[in-house]
């Protein structure tokens, strides 16, 4: 009876960080320059020479939770078809209180004034295809889809690997999860 | 419909604040909300296969067309070099077909050479200028006072233009600035080069050593991808290296190398394996000659040796071996790309090659292997008519192994009473040869030198501003080319075909060479009507389904055996047909038989060494005008040491802080524009790293103009390898100096 709830696994075992993922990101949903709905972040710890390093490729975490929805005056944040938070673009008057909730940092406003951010492309998602980001990345260290369903490849792969979201302790439910 | 909702929204959301605070419940009506999400609507109404040109890696492209401007990029899943995936870079070429400062028009200078000032003419009149200039200097010195520089896939019509026209003399920097003295190692030890893509099985190897080669920061795309495969599946990874890359990041051990010491610590895990007996003996039995002087050799090549050289620990470098020897033969010693570092980049490179025969690696799966591919034949012209002895990238005497022309060399040849050739005039397609030669200075003085400079090109580089004519090219993706068959463990044959009519006033590479060719009474040499009948001739001829082709932009060929795992016999085309650990060849032409460590300078005090890389969205100085790709990477950093840039005295008083621009001064006083420094413990302390491409003096590169510095600017010094040629860059020394706090 329960529909799917989308989700993504990010490998940071094999991501290098190269930025296809924004790039094809950008091209794909056709967005702004400085407009950006996914992006890497690399963290760097230790002393030369004891370094360790981890990379990740990071967008909205489609929370289960999301503070984004709970505080739009409008309605234009909203809870999608599986679980996919978007904005109503028509709707959204760019008042930004979605940004200032977002503990993830994970959305812009666009030129045109409204507030955006990734979106799982769930325009190619109904259409059987996977998100832009997870089609390009040359390490394949993205993995989209459902984790409603147990023998899928998401969640076998969240099964099998040592796993981590970023800032659980906000309590949100964060849907993309970062295999370790 | 006068007012829009959202108009409509915002008139009434005043109290948006207080809205907000009321709404939290009403908004999570959730689950049963399916609004038709909105469509970026990129996807094509036609979907053109071809192939990348964002660099050499030539990955299959789907090119999405919609109202006739391409919108967006996929890798073709067809294509064994793409697989469905693609680069940052292969997403950019929409950045380039729509870049607004392309050529737009044929240029003829009008002021001095490199003003950069030139009116605008028609083909007719630009072509003409060409081809008379072209005439004049083969009547009055012959054509072999004419060379080509060349890089890119469409430069095999002017190869072809100049090859008729009757000179030898055409060179791409990619050899003698790049991956050349990797060929000549590996061919003096087992008969042949590597070739591109190279013949490596990242795909099956256990361990995997990267020697200064930054995978995953050069986006060699299958490269990359099996990189990610080799890690998900548990295959180690080693990586000697001064900067903590991104690779070294994933791997098993980081060797901060001291720069410029990798021979030492090659010989010394050589004399690991071989002293403690870790080698695949039959394989060396079988296959190699010269065993006994290689164990002599390196005998004295301890690790405690190469401790003193290089500052790794010797149990480090102990350890390191025999890890590495542990995973033989699937134990793949990566052989690099850019290996024009010290000048003895041969050597290196065959010392590389030495030990991969001592791991049992050629030949074999997860190391080197021996792919095949798929024939098609040449177009069948005329025959050539030029004279070989009119080469003139080098003396007789001097790089006796160099198997290709040495880019470097015709510069050389240009400057007057450098050499005894004296060439006159270039035709530069697609290298900007300003930043792909070292010292820049030299190059410009070879330009001052000649009678006619003509270049070929898509974006206005330098060496377009240093031109007489620059005719403008089309993109990749508005363009046929020949078709590309490479040797692949999966052999295949490609097509470029044209996604959108060429823009502006540029015209494909092939209409170009034609045209000269029919001004220079070379008709014989272009019998054919276009590129697009050229390459179905020949594909045809291949037996191939032309028609399968265009629509999938790739044919496959039949997979041969490529590793002895596989069934393949070895064979080895040195002369003494087994692979060479003593190179007679070597020392027949004078030369060390056995790669010997020589110290370089240090950098003297308060300098560093400067060392250069690639960043994952860029190639070279090509893309760097690319605003798409700059949107993630717009300008190079300086990698400095943070410990060590908080010891400097000079910056005692008021610390260099991270983002800060300083100014670089190299050993000759050549200054950087300034550029931004990134404080970091990434690096070692002895050198400083950068990104190359950037510093861009040409105007007409309006976005990339003046952005970052340039590492080729600061490379004044360089030195050549005597087996081939090669010009060792890694040997210039930069002082840091502040600037001012970065905007």
């Amino acid at each position: 009876m329960t529909g799917p709830r989308y989700g993504m696994a990010m490998d940071v075992k094999r991501c290098v960080g190269c930025n296809a993922c924004v790039l094809a990101c950008k091209a794909e949903n056709d967005l702004p320059e400085n407009g950006f709905r996914d992006w890497i972040v690399t963290e760097t710890r230790g002393v030369f020479p004891h370094l360790s390093q981890e990379i990740r490729s990071e967008r909205c975490n489609h929370c289960d939770d999301p503070p984004c929805v709970g505080c739009c005056p409008t309605g234009a944040s909203h809870i999608n078809e599986g679980g996919i938070v978007l904005v109503d673009h028509e709707m959204c008057t760019g008042c930004k209180a979605c940004i200032a909730s977002c503990p993830y940092d994970a959305r812009y406003v666009h030129p045109e004034g409204y507030v955006d951010k990734c979106t799982f492309c769930l325009h190619r998602v109904k259409e059987g295809q996977q998100p832009a980001c997870v089609t390009i990345c040359p390490t394949a260290a993205l993995t989209f889809g459902d984790l409603a369903d147990s023998e899928g490849e998401l969640s076998k792969l969240l099964a099998k690997r040592e796993h981590k979201t970023l800032k659980p302790e906000m309590g949100l439910g964060p849907n993309v999860y970062f295999l370790l | 419909m006068a007012l829009s909702r959202r108009d409509f929204i915002k008139i009434g959301a005043g109290s948006a604040g207080a809205v907000a605070l009321g709404s939290g419940l009403t908004t999570r009506w959730w689950g049963n909300d399916v609004r038709e999400p909105h469509n970026p609507g990129t996807e094509g109404d036609k979907v053109v296969p071809t192939f990348c040109e964002l660099c050499f890696w030539k990955c299959g492209v789907l090119a999405h067309v919609k109202d006739g401007r391409v919108t967006k990029l996929e890798g073709n899943p067809e294509h064994p070099l793409s697989r469905g995936r693609l680069c940052p870079r292969g997403t950019g070429g929409i950045g380039l077909l729509y870049d607004p400062d392309r050529l737009k028009k044929p240029l003829v200078r009008v002021k001095k050479r490199g003003e950069q000032a030139f009116e605008e003419v028609s083909w007719e009149t630009a072509l003409g200028e060409v081809a008379e200039k072209m005439l004049k200097v083969r009547d009055e010195y012959g054509p072999e006072a004419l060379a080509l520089f060349t890089h890119g896939f469409g430069g095999s019509w002017f190869k072809h233009l100049v090859k008729g026209y009757g000179s030898p003399n055409i060179a791409a920097p990619s050899y003698a600035q790049c991956r050349g003295p990797r060929e000549v190692g590996f061919f003096l030890t087992y008969g042949q080069g590597l070739g591109s893509p190279e013949a490596i099985d990242i795909e099956n190897t256990r361990c995997l050593t990267l020697i200064g080669s930054h995978l995953g920061e050069n986006m060699h795309n299958t490269q990359v991808q099996e990189f990610a495969e080799a890690i998900d599946r548990g295959a180690e990874i080693v990586v000697v290296d001064p900067r903590f890359s991104t690779a070294a990041g994933k791997a098993r051990y980081w060797l901060p190398i001291k720069p410029g010491t990798d021979m030492a610590l090659l010989l010394a895990w050589m004399n690991v394996i071989i002293t403690e007996k870790r080698y695949d003996v039959d394989y060396v039995e079988k296959n190699a000659v010269g065993f006994e002087q290689l164990a002599k050799h390196v005998a004295d090549k301890t690790p405690e040796w190469a401790y003193t050289h290089t500052g790794l620990k010797p149990e480090l470098i102990r350890e390191t071996g025999r890890f590495i020897s542990s995973f033989k033969p699937a134990s793949l010693i990566h052989p690099g790309r850019h290996t024009t570092w010290y000048g003895d980049d041969t050597q290196r490179s065959r010392a590389v090659a030495m030990l991969s025969a001592l791991l049992g690696a050629w030949g074999r799966r997860g190391g080197y292997i021996l792919p095949s591919k798929m024939e098609v034949p040449s177009f069948p012209y005329t025959q050539y008519a030029y004279e070989p002895k009119g080469k003139a990238d080098r003396p007789e005497s001097l790089y006796p192994l160099a198997d290709e022309t040495l880019a470097s060399g015709l510069c050389d040849a240009t400057i007057p009473g450098k050499t005894p050739h004296q060439l006159k005039a270039w035709m530069v397609y697609g290298t900007n040869l300003i930043q792909s030669l070292p010292d820049p200075r030299q190059t410009i003085e070879a330009i001052q030198a000649l009678d006619f400079i003509v270049s070929v090109d898509v974006l206005p580089a330098e060496i377009c501003g240093w031109s007489d004519v620059v005719l403008p090219e089309s993109t990749y993706l508005e363009r046929c080319d020949d078709v590309w068959a490479p040797y692949y463990k999966q052999p295949f044959v490609a097509v470029r075909q044209p996604a959108v009519e060429p823009m502006y006033d540029s015209k494909p590479g092939w209409w170009i060479a034609k045209e000269l060719g029919h001004r220079l009474g070379l008709e014989d040499y272009f019998p054919w009507e276009d590129s697009m009948e050229y390459a179905k001739h020949r594909v045809a001829a291949a037996g191939l389904d032309c028609e399968e082709l265009q629509r999938k932009g790739v044919v496959l060929g039949e997979k041969t055996p490529v590793s002895e795992e596989e069934g393949l016999g070895l064979s080895f085309d040195t002369p003494s047909g087994k692979i060479e650990l003593y190179s007679e060849t070597l020392a027949a032409a004078g030369f060390h038989p056995m790669p010997e460590y020589e110290a370089h300078e240090e950098p003297p005090p308060g300098m560093f060494r400067l060392l250069s890389g690639r960043a994952p969205v860029h190639t070279f100085g090509r893309t760097t005008n690319n605003r798409f790709l700059s949107q993630v990477y717009d300008e190079n950093e300086v990698w400095i040491n943070a410990d060590v840039l908080a010891a400097m005295p000079e910056f005692a008083d008021l610390p260099l802080e991270d983002g800060e621009r300083v100014v670089l001064e190299n050993q000759d006083g050549v200054r950087s524009d300034p550029v931004k420094l990134k404080v970091t413990q990434r690096i070692r302390g002895d050198c400083v790293y950068m990104v190359h491409g950037y510093g861009h003096t040409a105007k007409g590169l309006k976005f990339a103009h003046k952005r970052g510095a340039s590492d080729s600017q600061l490379m004044t010094r360089y030195k050549v390898d005597p087996i081939m040629g090669g010009t060792g860059m890694n040997v210039n020394f930069v002082r840091i100096e502040r600037v001012g706090r970065a905007s």
